[in-house]
């Protein structure tokens, strides 16, 4: 098998593997207080030193969560609940358009549940969403804003935001700022306290760790009003009992993962730029979608997204995990139909090249040889799909 | 063979996949997602698009191994049969959507698709059987479905595969429960798959502008108003809205509809009878018989005739009279066979005469 879509999930490194599986067999509350919770409670504060220490955060800004979703939700209603109630005038909420739909649908669901004005930043045709952008909207309704939501990395194009640069925007204006780095960290450098954000999404699925344990990094002094009530564990944020095993398999994975970010970011690179280059000599009339190679800092070293005109996105992964490569189209599922990306579309592709788009994305474990398997099948397998696509228009 | 197996989160799809799989070829499952906006959960036993439904077909793929897609074919599916079926109501027909869902997206758009992307049929869960390009009745005489695929040409059929044809439902649902598909026991669905209320004339009245006109009996004498011919079906005798009893008090039917002067014919039940029909369009398995068994409808409707082939389409003279023969119905040819009625072609009812 060629697994091509560690940005969908990454397999979980060996050492975060071993943590979990050894922590499984302990017993212990982090909340109680005879020994069995207090050894807990010891490796959930360390782990939190840890993840803290890898990130740029203070360790007590570790919010800990389920994953990104959770994450991203408390960090869009919490932060607005806690805005508006401080001043009601507040009710505006910006995300920009190609934020994942954890930040997107939670945004909307603001809307129409809670009374706020969601507004969508326009994002440039490379995917990035452009501080000047920001700037003019704060300028005009800085003082109704509750949140700003701009993510760091995008998950489909994999273009990296200027987040230091949008939370100066925001802050000049008095706004709290979230950003989603769940495809961030691990993958390019990221340091909470540098950025200036108030909040940040990470999640262990997507850098080595387990599913189902991650963190908003949240400021000590930006406010948040909980989504879950209860025991009061996480600053009174996040209640709920803690995951002993899953929080000490997450501080190795991001340990471990941010320590080899310059490591990646070197071989994953290279297989990358081998990867498009070949796939463009196969197919000369395929696209790449959002940065340009020539500037890699502003892309994940990992993501390669290709449109392949003529071509059914869901024709092109079908036809390639017959032949045992697995990525993805990267777009939204309703019933499992493919619809064209909302990031793509907001990028200014029309509608038909965004439904022949595929992303790969390369991991900690990609190899030269997931490189040769693509460009062997990708030939034949476009020319297959562009078959199929006359053949519907055909018919 | 490669086989592509349409699933739809039924049992009878289900097995169909798995004994394709079983008969050695190489199945891929495949969720025809026909509506733009499913729905999350199924509404009661009707229906096949939601959510739900989809989830119940990747189960079942995952249980039989096979890999599973969902293929979005629900702009297709509303140019070519939904808005066919609004169109044919508000011309006063009575479509039959599943046969030309069979014609057009099955055995058509999915077909060729899959194709091309290198498979060599499609393989579904309808009860018909067929063999060496000869489609026949199903073992199972409740559940044949031979009706709504007679529409289908010989090319199409060359890439069919039915495999539960010679099988009774019955059978199917306990093969179903040993081979662990959590369907087993879902109920049939029925009535029409984009219409999941079970209400056709709501759903039509929210497509069709209201056309109102008469309601006219047997000498020409104005009964009652009605508000479009989309709401009547001929053979229909509920919902007519007439307040007042016929003069011989036996009950009206609906006996034509004519949608140019907005007129609705109404009368009593043995004007209901036909004796000859003609048809358009057909398309023929065999050569066209002169002597055959017809079916008029999808479930019953069968009578012995003589068919005559013309430069319009068919001519066919009942050799006893049918009743509630309605315009936009197929007619189905067969020739009787111990194996199996044979079908032989199809064609489109135009109009009936008594």
């Amino acid at each position: 098998m060629t697994y091509l879509d560690h940005a969908a999930t990454t397999p979980m490194l060996p050492e975060a593997a071993a943590t979990l599986t050894e922590a499984l067999g302990r017993v212990g509350n982090a909340s109680s207080l005879h020994s069995a919770g207090r050894r807990a409670r010891r490796a959930i504060e360390e782990s939190r030193e840890t993840i803290a220490q890898a990130v740029g955060a203070l360790p007590s800004e570790v919010v800990l969560a389920t994953g990104g979703t959770e994450a991203d939700n408390l960090a869009l209603k919490g932060l607005y609940w806690a805005r508006r109630t401080a001043d009601p005038r507040r009710t505006r909420v910006v995300v920009s358009a190609a934020e994942h739909h954890a930040v997107l649908d939670a945004g909307e669901w603001l809307a129409e549940h809670e009374g706020a004005v969601l507004d969508v930043l326009a994002v440039d045709a490379e995917g990035r969403a452009d501080p000047a952008a920001l700037k003019a909207l704060l300028d005009d309704h800085g003082h109704e804003v509750a949140v700003v939501s701009v993510m760091w990395a995008n998950n489909e194009v994999g273009t990296v935001n200027d987040v230091a640069a949008l939370a100066e925007v925001a802050h000049a204006h008095g706004v709290p700022i979230h950003t989603d780095a769940v495809q961030a960290v691990g993958a390019v450098p990221v340091d909470f306290a540098a950025s200036g954000v108030d909040a940040l999404s990470l999640t262990g699925h997507k850098l080595g760790g387990p599913v189902g344990v991650g963190a908003l990094l949240l400021r000590r002094d930006t406010p948040c009003t909980p989504l879950l009530h209860g025991g009061g564990q996480e600053r009174d944020v996040r209640s709920g009992t803690l995951d002993v095993p899953g929080t000490m398999s997450l501080a190795t994975a991001v340990r471990a993962a941010v320590a080899d970010v310059d490591r990646r970011t070197t071989t994953l690179t290279a297989l990358r730029d081998d990867l498009v280059a070949r796939v463009m000599a196969e197919v000369p009339d395929a696209r790449l979608n959002g940065v340009p190679l020539d500037r890699p800092g502003e892309r994940l070293p990992g993501n390669a997204h290709l449109s392949f005109p003529g071509c059914e996105g869901d024709s092109l992964l079908m036809l390639l995990d017959a032949r045992g490569i697995e990525c993805s189209t990267g777009s939204a599922c309703t019933a499992g139909v493919a619809r064209p990306s909302h990031v793509l579309l907001a990028m200014g592709l029309d509608e038909d090249l965004a439904r022949g788009s595929l992303r790969f994305s390369l991991g900690h474990n990609s190899t030269a040889a997931d490189v040769d398997a693509v460009v062997e099948a990708i030939g034949p397998v476009v020319e297959r799909a562009r078959r199929a696509g006359d053949a519907l228009a055909r018919s | 063979m490669k086989v592509l197996a349409a699933m739809s989160g039924g049992v009878d799809s289900a097995v169909a996949a798995a004994r394709l799989r079983d008969a050695g070829h190489d199945v891929t499952g495949v969720h025809l997602a026909l509506s733009a906006k499913p729905a999350t959960m199924r509404e009661g036993a009707r229906g096949c698009c939601s959510v739900e439904d989809s989830r119940d077909a990747r189960r079942c793929a995952d249980v039989l191994d096979i890999p599973f897609y969902v293929w979005d074919m629900a702009a297709r599916f509303r140019d070519d049969v939904v808005e066919p079926f609004v169109a044919e109501y508000a011309a006063g027909r009575t479509p039959n959507p599943c046969l030309r869902c069979n014609e057009k997206i099955k055995f058509s758009a999915v077909l060729e698709r899959a194709r091309a992307l290198g498979f060599d049929a499609v393989g579904t869960g309808h009860y018909a059987r067929l063999s060496d390009g000869v489609l026949r009745r199903a073992a199972d005489p409740d559940k044949d479905q031979s009706y709504v695929l007679g529409v289908l040409r010989p090319d199409q059929l060359a890439g069919a595969l039915f495999p539960l044809g010679g099988s009774p439902k019955t059978e199917v649902r306990a093969e179903a429960s040993e081979r662990g598909l959590v369907v087993a026991e879902k109920p049939d669905s029925h009535d029409i798959c984009f219409i999941p209320s079970g209400d056709t004339r709501g759903f039509l009245a929210e497509r069709i502008d209201e056309a109102p006109g008469e309601m006219v009996g047997p000498d020409g004498e104005v009964v009652g108003h009605h508000r479009g011919v989309h709401d009547f079906t001929v053979g229909q005798r509920h919902g007519l809205g007439i307040g007042r009893p016929a003069p011989d008090g036996r009950p009206r039917y609906v006996l034509g509809l004519e949608p140019v002067s907005r007129t609705v014919r109404v009368g009593p039940a043995e004007e209901l009878d036909v004796t000859a029909l003609h048809a358009t369009d057909p398309v023929w398995l065999a050569e066209a018989p002169t002597d055959c068994v017809v079916q008029v409808r999808a479930h019953g409707g069968l009578a012995a005739a003589t068919v005559r082939v013309d430069d319009d389409g068919v001519e066919v003279t009942l050799d006893e009279p049918l009743r509630g023969v309605a315009p936009g119905q197929a007619v189905v040819f067969y020739r009787p066979e111990p194996g199996g009625d044979v079908v032989l072609g199809s064609a489109t009812i135009a109009s009936t005469s008594r």
